[in-house]
């Protein structure tokens, strides 16, 4: 057996929880994260069910990126717990966390902008590849082997995302729209149980945002990849998303179906800018 | 045991021992210490109003000094030669301006930290071309810089000051003193100082980004001229001087990329621990000469500890 | 025209993956081959060899290693003359403890030595950036070159201070030392060269060499995408001072015959990072160009007065060439931050599409 399945093989059995759609994925408990004597996050607890799309809105500001840097290990909260698939952790390393099933996308484009879509996406696929720098310098056997395995899934989410023409085209030189489509491939390549999107729709037209919005959805319900997405438009979250979790000035001030949210009266007061 | 000795017990016995050389070396490594604040300076003024990481800042002072010894031995009196000077190191800032800054504006920081390289060898040659490759000797006493030396007593010992290195921290202070009041009060030194936090800001106050530069880069220039000979009284002017030049570097590590208080601060710092290492640890026990590598090594292990460097503030990275 | 390619389909990823999906670069490649290893050899006088061939091979090889680190893995060093240092004063003392080693095997030996220090030199970046790393750096060049000063273990305890190559051969060919010919010199070098370069392009294009670039274009990215940054950047340091270490190697054994402490100094590291910043950073190709040009200029600048009759001092000759090197990094900055190596690029597109313009 080949060294990339051994590593693939690990991961899976890392993945492997036995948990059902419905069963809870991520558990945060009375989360409090601050950066200096500036609070970000204040006690905030909810859950991210296994097979939902889970939306976080929120004012500007109001701690929402912070939120998902703490999910995928980039900060560590100073208070709280965090549970995933049942077991609790504190600090951790962000490439751990991709280990574990986190993947995400960034609210402004972190793309390796010197680097083709294809090998921006490939380098998705890092932690599943092993081969040795002995083996990556013959080119031969193994290591081809393992590149040869991996661009054929990297070639399927090309071919889902339908940018099989921008492969060779180093990132920087696409319009936006297209940037943020190779990022949900990227992430998409680390293979989630969990996919992190920071506002996936950000800067794009009505097309544009429909294409994202139809990816999103096949992604979860095809792969049945969880979702956590934060996201302004409000006709999108409530389209897409199972549940909302609404975040202002750091607190937890909603967390209901989007229905009764959007007839939440803090919810609302909260982003017309009423003064508490 | 012995070797635990040497290190940490004996160099201490020592300074305790002879107080009036300890009072020497602090002395020396103090003067030193403000040639390298004064580079380090005329680097920061720079960095903080371009993002420019100019690595020819001590080749320019290399270059003020051989322009100076030059223009002399060409037959121009010391008093003229100065300001002749001054007019060729503000030719220089409009040319570099024009030449190299302008073409690159906006370019990525490496890009335009390669292209001081450039400047620096470009200096070398074109200096060399001109006034030769061979040391020249600093034209101290034209320039009316005193040559004698006080000596003191204390401790029923002896501690020999030279006048000229005294006139060097006069001098040094004075001017650092100079460019902070115009930092401070010039409204064009508030534009510079702005231009550190926000590009949009600063223009918005009615002075042209060329303008701006040129100045920055003909004060790093003075700054060069002022230091140049200085040094150049201590040793001979050659382009062996770039070596000094090279020492305000881990003084930026230290006292961070934008801090005018961290170049002075890391500058006398560094001037006194490398003078200190050299003669209590590395004569004694390493062979000498540990002041070509004593300032970087040291500052690096400083910024393994705190990476901002002494005087930065903490990074809190962001996605 | 030349260029065609249309019409040359890959069927499978593997063929995709060749070292030259292009049928015409590697036919180009193979023209280089042949001049390499047949027409300059057969060609080429003491001189040429002695003054071009053999220099710009092992300053390619150099600025090779130093690409890896800054133009693929984004890790700005100021100290590479200090590593090619590491290199040869390690394949000295190979030699002098196991004199009847061969060569080849010393060098590759010493570049381990290379290796290792420059992780040593290299842990700091887990925690500094940019130019405080590059400054960084230069405390590893100020350091290591005034250790090969002070610790003469190193070079024997020679009065001189200075090391000497002895006459050393490989399969009874004389290969290094005062009696060794430029012909068996220039093959030996352009193995060693072309088989770095060779796993050079192989790594940069695989697994470690997407690591290397997304360190490099945005580190805090690939840290999010499971890139275990440390790994990243001290293999980075790894590989690239193995392969500067054994530029240095070659650098002495090969070509100088001798070699003090100072010839390692910090004009050295410059010279070899202006040839990775002419040729191309992040570039395999460049390195070579970049030396041609850096290696050749000052042959030029000789020859050219002369030829003309205009009577110039080797000193002049010296200043103008600094100079030159100076102007011309500034101009490249300008015309294309990207270096030789992207110009090459766009000539090749250009010749693709011909004679459409676009």
């Amino acid at each position: 057996m080949s060294a990339h399945h051994d590593a693939h093989h690990d991961i899976a059995l890392a993945r492997n929880d036995g948990l059902k759609p419905g069963d809870v994925l991520l558990d945060i408990r009375n989360v409090s994260l601050a950066f200096g004597g500036v609070k970000a996050i204040t006690d905030v607890s909810f859950d991210i069910r296994k097979g939902e799309i889970r939306a976080i809105i929120g004012p500007n500001g109001a701690g929402k990126t912070s939120m998902l840097n703490v999910i995928n290990g980039f900060y560590t909260p100073q208070e709280g717990v965090i549970v995933f698939r049942g077991r609790e952790r504190r600090a951790m390393k962000p490439h751990d966390a991709v280990a574990q099933g986190i993947a995400r996308t960034f609210q402004n484009v972190a793309l390796f902008k010197g680097m083709s879509t294809l090998d921006n996406i490939m380098a998705g696929r890092s932690v599943f590849m092993k081969e040795s720098l002995f083996w990556q310098m013959l080119w031969r056997g193994r290591a081809l082997k393992e590149e040869i395995a991996h661009r054929e899934k990297v070639e399927e989410i090309i071919d889902f995302l339908e940018i099989q023409h921008i492969r060779r085209t180093p990132v920087g030189r696409l319009p936006y729209g297209l940037q943020k489509r190779v990022e949900l491939g990227r992430a998409l390549a680390m293979e989630p149980s969990l996919l992190l999107l920071d506002e996936p729709m950000a800067g794009m037209n009505l097309e544009e945002k429909e294409d994202m919005s139809r990816f999103i959805i096949d992604v979860n319900r095809q792969r049945g990849t969880t979702i956590a997405l934060i996201e302004h438009d409000m006709g999108v979250v409530m389209d897409l998303s199972d549940r909302v979790v609404v975040l202002d000035y750091g607190k937890k001030i909603a967390d209901d179906v989007p229905e009764k949210v959007k007839a939440n009266k803090q919810v609302i007061d909260a982003y017309l800018g009423v003064a508490h | 045991m012995e070797f635990l000795h040497s290190i940490l017990v004996k160099p201490f016995a020592d300074m305790i021992g002879a107080p009036d050389f300890l009072l020497q070396v602090l002395w020396e490594g103090l003067v030193s210490g403000v040639l390298y604040a004064l580079i380090a300076l005329g680097f920061v003024l720079i960095y903080k109003s371009s993002r420019i990481f100019n690595f020819a800042q001590g080749i320019m002072v290399v270059f003020a000094a051989l322009s100076l010894v030059g223009l002399h031995e060409k037959g121009v009196p010391a008093w003229l030669a100065v300001p002749l000077t001054l007019v060729i190191m503000l030719g220089l800032a409009i040319a570099i301006e024009r030449v190299v800054l302008r073409p690159l504006v906006n370019q990525p920081d490496i890009i335009l930290f390669m292209a001081t390289i450039g400047i620096t060898l470009f200096l070398i040659g074109f200096g060399e071309l001109i006034f030769g490759g061979e040391n020249k000797v600093m034209i101290t006493e034209q320039l009316g810089i005193p040559t004698g030396s006080f000596a003191f007593e204390p401790f029923g010992g002896f501690v020999s000051i030279e006048q000229k290195d005294l006139t060097a921290v006069i001098g040094a202070v004075l001017l650092v003193a100079g460019l902070l009041l115009f930092l401070n009060k010039s409204s064009m030194g508030r534009a510079i100082r702005a231009l550190g936090d926000d590009h949009q800001a600063a223009l918005s106050v009615g002075i042209s980004l060329s303008m701006i530069w040129v100045v920055v880069w003909f004060i790093a220039g003075v700054i060069a001229l002022a230091t140049g000979i200085v040094w150049g009284a201590r040793a001979d002017v050659s382009f062996a001087l770039e070596v000094i030049a090279y020492k305000a570097l881990p003084v930026l590590m230290l006292g961070g990329l934008e801090s005018v208080l961290g170049a002075i601060v890391g500058g006398l710092a560094i001037g006194l621990l490398e003078k200190l290492f050299e003669i209590y640890w590395g004569q004694p026990l390493l062979g000498g000469n540990t002041e070509t590598w004593f300032a970087f090594v040291f500052a690096l292990v400083i910024l393994l500890f705190r990476p901002q460097g002494l005087f930065g503030e903490k990074i809190i990275e962001r996605v | 025209m030349l260029y065609r390619t249309a019409g040359q389909f890959k069927t499978s990823y593997a063929a995709d993956h060749a070292l030259f999906p292009v049928r015409q670069d590697a036919w180009l490649l193979g023209v280089i081959m042949v001049l390499a290893w047949v027409v300059f050899p057969l060609a080429a006088s003491d001189f040429t060899f002695q003054a071009l061939l053999i220099p710009v091979l092992i300053y390619s090889l150099a600025a090779l290693g130093l690409n890896i680190l800054t133009g693929y893995a984004g890790q700005l060093s100021l100290g590479t003359g200090a590593f090619m240092g590491v290199g040869a004063y390690a394949c000295y003392k190979i030699m002098t403890i196991f004199p009847g080693l061969n060569l080849a095997v010393a060098i590759g030996l010493s570049g381990f030595f290379s290796a290792a220090v420059g992780v040593a030199f290299g842990l700091p970046s887990l925690r500094i950036k940019g130019f405080y790393l590059a400054i960084a750096t230069l405390a590893a060049q100020f350091f290591l070159v005034w250790l090969f000063e002070k610790w003469s273990w190193l070079y024997n305890d020679s009065a001189s201070g200075a090391i000497q190559v002895p006459n050393l051969s490989m399969f009874g060919l004389g290969v290094a030392g005062p009696t060794a010919t430029s012909i068996t010199q220039y093959y030996f070098v352009l193995a060693v060269v072309s088989l770095v370069t060779i796993a050079a392009i192989n790594i940069t294009r695989g697994r470690i060499g997407r690591m290397w670039k997304a360190v490099r274009d945005m580190d805090i990215a690939a840290e999010l995408v499971g890139i275990n940054l440390m790994k990243a950047k001290l293999s980075a340091f790894a590989v690239s001072s193995y392969i500067v270490g054994v530029a240095g190697a070659l650098f002495v054994f090969l070509w100088r015959g001798a070699a003090e402490p100072n010839l390692f100094d910090i004009p050295l590291s410059f010279r070899v990072l202006f040839i990775a910043i002419i040729g191309g950073l992040g570039s395999v190709l460049g390195n070579y160009l970049g030396a041609i040009l850096i290696v050749a200029l000052p042959v030029i600048l000789n020859i050219v007065p002369e030829a003309l009759g205009i009577p110039v001092s080797s000193s002049v000759v010296e200043h103008l060439n600094v100079m030159t090197i100076g102007g011309l990094i500034i101009m490249f900055l300008i015309v294309e931050p990207h270096g030789l190596a992207r110009f090459w690029a766009m000539i090749r597109e250009k010749m693709i599409i011909w004679p459409f313009p676009h």
